[in-house]
């Protein structure tokens, strides 16, 4: 499964990238790569170059606040089928928080440098990757609202 | 079984058992001090809950309507009245109303999926519907339990959600808002899983339970799911005092809602649900 033809197809099965134009879809699956995390291992470290962001294909990862002489805050988890990490976006390009596999994980990791360095060339790759990330981070921020209110208070 | 014959005259019902849910929720199990009284509710219903000399609060049955007696309330300590009851404790008496309102549509939901949204204490007055659910399941389709909390510990009937998560016919979903240390289940709000879930919209009945602010958005989440409103029921909350549509401390718009609710059908009460002035 990892020939570009392989990775392809897995982009196109997983909903973030269904639906989008076949050319950008096979420049991204050229920075595209399979991984596996097993649990405990980190994904994304804050502070760090955001450089890589993954589509999870299973398991689990906690988003995680660290905050000195504390235990992490775990602030969101994602799961099959959520895209992780939006930072590789916005300069300066670092990570926000912790990222922590919960279980065995296995990922799609898309290469952000390779990413960056193509759609400012290509206004089409860029147009379907930022179309498909602002609503994620959209969906986040209003995540983040309503956690912040305390809905069940 | 018979309620009172005037619903404005207060039961004597003597605490059974009491016991501490969390920091600041408590449940009473209750018999009537007669030895003969009870009451026949519906799941979703309300007593009035009188604490003599402190006064009296709405409180929805968190029991399983099959049981006749105890009677169970599951009470956030929140006001002066339901802190007070806090203090109480075995064979002390409580003053009971009731049962009134109306009630979660759980014969109507037969033949369809179930999806049951709620997050904080409003577990409680959705757990007469989850047993009655659960003792006629083959009545339904696919049930789902979606339920949020504050923290991990925050959860309400943690040991019953652990429980209702081990059946094979039954899907429980359980996140929080925040975690710290070790906590191998969800973070994020309840709307996720919502908007997640694998329920079929066309026939699925939902209802959902908690502050208003929380049903708000997991309408939301139901509606962009293709969830339409005449299939989303809500329980709502108001200021009720005498529970028999009278006093009008609970009117909202042309409902009163001890009377006409606490469960609304959702097309109802859409055109005046996120009004500001109501």
């Amino acid at each position: 499964m990892s020939t570009i033809e392989g990775l392809e197809r897995l982009l196109r099965e997983h909903r973030f990238f269904r639906d989008m134009d076949p050319k950008a879809c096979e420049v991204i699956a050229g920075c595209a790569a399979n991984e596996r995390f097993n649990a405990g291992d980190y994904l994304m470290r804050q502070g760090e170059a955001a450089d890589k962001f993954y589509l999870i294909r299973h398991g689990a990862v906690s988003q995680e606040l660290h905050v000195p002489d504390r235990e992490p805050i775990i602030v969101q988890t994602l799961h099959e089928g959520d895209i992780l990490g939006w930072s590789w976006l916005v300069p300066p390009y670092q990570w926000t928080m912790d990222s922590r596999a919960m279980q065995l994980t296995r990922v799609l990791s898309l290469d952000a440098r390779c990413l960056r360095s193509k759609y400012e060339n290509d206004p089409t790759l860029a147009y379907e990757l930022f179309k498909r990330f602002v609503p994620v981070m959209a969906d986040r921020l209003e995540a983040a609202r309503l956690q912040l209110i305390d809905i069940y208070g | 079984m018979t309620a009172t014959s005037d619903p404005m005259l207060p039961i004597p019902y003597r605490i059974h058992k009491m016991r501490r849910e969390l920091a600041d929720t408590f449940t009473v199990d209750l018999v009537p001090e007669s030895g003969t009284h009870s009451l026949n509710y519906a799941p979703g219903q309300f007593n009035m809950v009188y604490m003599f000399g402190a006064g009296e609060v709405p409180i929805s049955i968190s029991g399983d309507p099959a049981e006749e007696l105890p009677l169970v309330h599951t009470i956030r300590a929140v006001g002066p009245v339901t802190r007070a009851m806090q203090g109480l404790k075995r064979g002390d008496t409580l003053g009971i109303r009731g049962p009134f309102g109306s009630a979660w549509p759980v014969v109507e939901a037969e033949g369809s999926d179930v999806v049951i949204v709620t997050g904080g204490v409003g577990l409680a007055p959705l757990r007469p519907a989850i047993y009655h659910i659960l003792a006629h399941r083959e009545k339904y389709g696919d049930v789902r339990i979606y339920y949020g909390a504050r923290t991990p510990e925050d959860i309400l009937f943690l040991k019953e959600l652990q429980e209702w998560r081990g059946r094979f016919d039954l899907i429980v979903e359980v996140t929080v808002d925040s975690a710290v240390g070790f906590w191998a289940g969800r973070v994020g709000v309840v709307t996720h899983l919502v908007s997640r879930g694998r329920y079929d919209p066309v026939d699925t009945v939902a209802l959902v339970c908690g502050p208003e602010i929380m049903m708000r958005y997991t309408i939301k989440a139901l509606n962009e799911r293709g969830v339409g409103n005449e299939q989303i029921y809500v329980s709502m909350e108001r200021n009720m005092k005498c529970a028999i549509g009278f006093c009008g401390h609970c009117q909202f718009g042309p409902y009163f809602v001890c009377k006409d609710g606490p469960v609304f059908r959702f097309d109802q009460i859409a055109s005046i649900f996120e009004l500001r002035e109501l």
